[in-house]
């Protein structure tokens, strides 16, 4: 691995975003969008802007990261721009991490966004620290790059690439303690729940609105980290230098 | 762990490629049964044959893309692939591997850092492919044959020694096709070692040295006059055919 490759695929992935400013426009404005639908629905009634809040900050940056790696990444393995670049001394890391460097900055920016409007404009309630919100949406936004990078080896179009979005993230939407807290789920879909990554997403989003401390986030972030590490390497498995 | 023994497994150095008793098969059908081939140093070998004949797959064999079922590919005497000749090998697929939504130049710029090539390396290239009124027009704007330019310029960044082109003449109008067979011409002067395919026979008397493949074989690997001598054939596509009509009368 090499870190002038990693930061020249950053950049070039940057540049690319930067020629399709409606692309960022709908990246930075929909989440945005959406808070404030949600807090418009329960008008005045805080206390379940404050439940629903946190969760969605944490499943934007997710589902919207996943969406856009796992297209771009099918279009550089169709175009033959991806084995071009292993032709070369490209290493598989520096290419992963290339992107989720690339996208985690996309998500600063987006975090930063969506919760300075729902802490400063919209009122959602925050015990703990602020800055903390910023970071676990980060980390997810890292987490759905590296299961779109995943995902994008199964895919032949991009048909396929966005249909994958249904399959892997809903599920972990419907489990993650959203609709129904997690301890009151069937037994199974509990276990399930708990072995899920958003799950530990939305606990720490919860943790953060609810609690002063920080300890308690800094577990459900370690898990979450290790779900974004173990779908990288899951995904470099896929990158192949020689291929059939 | 890194030093390597380059000298010990060196092979012929006066071959830029070697391909012993190569056999590849995809998607269950073999498309190549056993082939094996040289190219020399510093010449514009071209590699002929119908379409779908095992071309493109013998190239991303040499490349090291193709995973191959046995036999060795060895690229100045290193096998095909190693850390070491990524540098060193320039490859041009028939679709332009280059990033539509950037510029000729955001393109190579991008390349040229990934290759650690000097800063200055895309503007040699843009103009040793005549891009230069094109350099920073999106690629996606740029027609088919200008497109095919800008990939090829990719190929030529840093100091390739051996560049394999997969059919790149294709389409081009026949101003732009001679002046890639000069440009291949001048490389090859420089010590660069050229292979280039195409299913156009004519494109046979432009390259020094020639190999004519058939169904995943070799039929003829030879000079373009030693094969029209040899055949008494008026030109590369009558040769061809006399080769495969004799092929046929010994079976």
């Amino acid at each position: 691995m090499s870190p002038r490759i990693t930061f020249a695929i950053a950049r070039r992935v940057l540049t690319q975003l930067r020629r399709d400013p409606r692309t960022v426009v709908l990246l930075l404005v929909v989440p945005c969008g959406l808070l404030t639908l949600l807090w418009w629905m329960f008008d005045g009634e805080d206390v379940i802007f404050n439940r629903f809040g946190p969760p969605l900050l944490a499943l934007f940056p997710f589902i919207v990261m996943f969406l856009v790696t796992s297209v771009t990444t099918l279009r550089e393995r169709s175009s033959g721009t991806l084995e071009r670049l292993l032709s070369m001394p490209t290493g598989k890391a520096d290419f992963l991490v290339g992107y989720a460097l690339a996208f985690g900055s996309v998500a600063l920016a987006q975090a930063l966004l969506a919760v300075g409007l729902t802490v400063g404009l919209l009122g959602l309630d925050v015990s703990g620290p602020v800055w903390m919100l910023t970071v676990i949406a980060v980390l997810d936004a890292v987490l759905g790059t590296a299961l779109g990078l995943f995902v994008s080896a199964f895919a032949q179009t991009e048909f396929q690439a966005v249909q994958f979005m249904p399959a892997v993230v809903l599920p972990q939407m419907l489990l993650c303690g959203l609709f129904v807290t997690r301890d009151a789920l069937p037994p199974v879909l509990e276990a399930v729940s708990n072995v899920l990554p958003l799950s530990y997403a939305v606990d720490a989003m919860q943790r953060v609105t609810l609690d002063s401390g920080v300890s308690s986030e800094v577990r459900d972030l370690l898990v979450i980290a290790a779900f974004a590490v173990g779908a990288l390497a899951l995904g470099a498995a896929t990158l192949r230098r020689r291929t059939a | 762990m890194m030093k390597n023994d380059v000298d010990n497994t060196q092979g012929d150095t006066r071959l830029a490629i070697e391909v012993d008793d190569l056999r590849v098969i995809r998607g269950g059908r073999v498309v190549i049964p056993g082939l094996t081939m040289t190219v020399p140093i510093g010449q514009v070998t071209g590699l002929l044959g119908p379409s779908g004949c095992g071309k493109s797959t013998l190239m991303r064999a040499i490349v090291g893309v193709q995973r191959v079922a046995s036999g060795e590919v060895r690229v100045l005497g290193r096998p095909a692939g190693s850390v070491e000749l990524r540098r060193l090998v320039g490859y041009v697929t028939q679709a332009p591997s280059v990033y539509g939504d950037l510029t000729v130049r955001e393109n190579l710029g991008f390349f040229a850092s990934v290759l650690a090539a000097p800063p200055t390396d895309p503007d040699r290239v843009i103009a040793a492919v005549d891009l230069g009124t094109h350099a920073d027009s999106r690629v996606d704007r740029l027609s088919g044959g200008q497109r095919a330019w800008a990939s090829l310029a990719v190929a030529l960044l840093g100091a390739p020694r051996v560049l394999v082109l997969d059919e790149p003449t294709v389409g081009l109008d026949p101003v732009l096709r001679r002046d890639l067979w000069r440009l291949f011409h001048e490389l090859a002067a420089d010590g660069v070692s050229v292979l280039v395919s195409s299913h156009v026979m004519d494109e046979a008397e432009r390259c020094e040295r020639l190999l004519l493949m058939r169904e995943g074989g070799m039929l003829a690997d030879e000079s373009p006059a030693a094969l029209l001598e040899r055949t008494g054939a008026a030109d590369v596509e009558s040769a061809f055919l006399s080769i495969v009509d004799q092929a046929g009368a010994a079976a």
